[in-house]
């Protein structure tokens, strides 16, 4: 199973707020025991998606240079359920971001439909937290296909609507990584 | 201004929200790590809501100077030294101390801050 659990940004700006997009397919193995002949997206599911939505928005403030992860989930609210066939709209807006990380809220539609509802905290681990564990934890490569995938080069823009570019951000491999 | 009680609510609800314990746990005398259970994260929120409740900047480090209790100049053997306790003196006027420097291991300290250290922080960043 690959852990994308966003499809595409379909807008994204800067410091502020962005829209992705996921749907929710028969393909995706474990809607199948999800329930078991009655199709649910888990969501648990859905908090990662906003989450992802969320973190990267949080991430391209630090030049998406640094690890940053979901830290605690406050306030989630399921309103339905979420089937095979339907597409869920993420809706993150950022609440505040400090050096240390940040809080995000975020929503989760279906069409009109108001699904979910969550305040999510990142927290932006650093440097530091390579010297203590040792070893990398991601790849600037590895981020760099998945920020390509969900196209936030195609409809990212900063906060006086000029678009983001690519070369802008670091996501170069340091000498050590391995091939 | 706002008064020692006005103070006091913000901050009970401010961890109310934060940590999900009910209004008759946050006593002055509470632990915020021992008896209320807050964790590392928690901080995060805690910090967030005080910032947007009493309308204050809280930088990294202010609350609580994780980078004093990590800095081998101050912290030997797991213990915070001379310099190291007059440093954590400096940069937090607000809280009592004491208990933490009869025995200053590093750890003590996050799990000795109460809920009045947290309060007479904030009237400190007020006064400022």
């Amino acid at each position: 199973m690959r852990w994308f659990w966003i499809d595409r940004y379909t807008e994204f700006v800067s410091g502020s707020h962005a829209v992705a997009v996921k749907g929710v397919t028969l393909a995706e193995d474990h809607l199948h025991d999800h329930m078991a002949g009655y199709p649910i997206m888990p969501n648990s599911l859905v908090v990662e998606g906003m989450a992802q939505a969320g973190g990267l928005l949080v991430s391209e403030r630090y030049d998406f240079g640094e690890l940053v992860v979901l830290g605690k989930l406050a306030k989630a609210k399921f309103h339905s359920c979420v089937r095979n066939g339907e597409t869920l709209t993420y809706r993150v807006r950022v609440d505040t971001i400090r050096s240390d990380g940040a809080a995000v809220s975020g929503t989760a539609h279906v069409g009109d439909r108001l699904h979910a509802e969550a305040l999510l905290f990142f927290a932006r681990l650093g440097d530091a937290n390579e010297a203590l564990q040792g070893q990398r934890l991601f790849h600037p490569r590895h981020l760099r296909h998945w920020l390509s995938l969900v196209g936030i080069f195609e409809v990212g823009v900063h906060q006086d609507g000029t678009p983001m570019k690519e070369k802008d951000y670091p996501l170069t491999e340091c000498a050590a990584d391995p091939a | 201004m706002a008064s020692e009680d006005e103070i006091f609510e913000k901050v009970r609800d401010a961890l109310v929200e934060a940590l999900g314990v009910d209004d008759d746990e946050v006593t002055p005398e509470a632990t915020l790590q021992g008896d209320l259970d807050a964790e590392s994260i928690d901080f995060l929120d805690i910090v967030f809501r005080l910032e947007k409740s009493f309308d204050i900047k809280i930088e990294r480090g202010e609350l609580f100077p994780e980078d004093i209790l990590t800095n081998v100049e101050y912290v030997e053997d797991g213990k915070v030294n001379d310099t190291g306790i007059a440093k954590l003196r400096e940069r937090m006027p607000f809280a009592d101390l004491s208990k933490f420097e009869a025995e200053p291991v590093v750890q003590n300290l996050g799990q000795q801050l109460t809920v009045k250290d947290m309060c007479n922080f904030v009237a400190y960043k007020l006064a400022a």
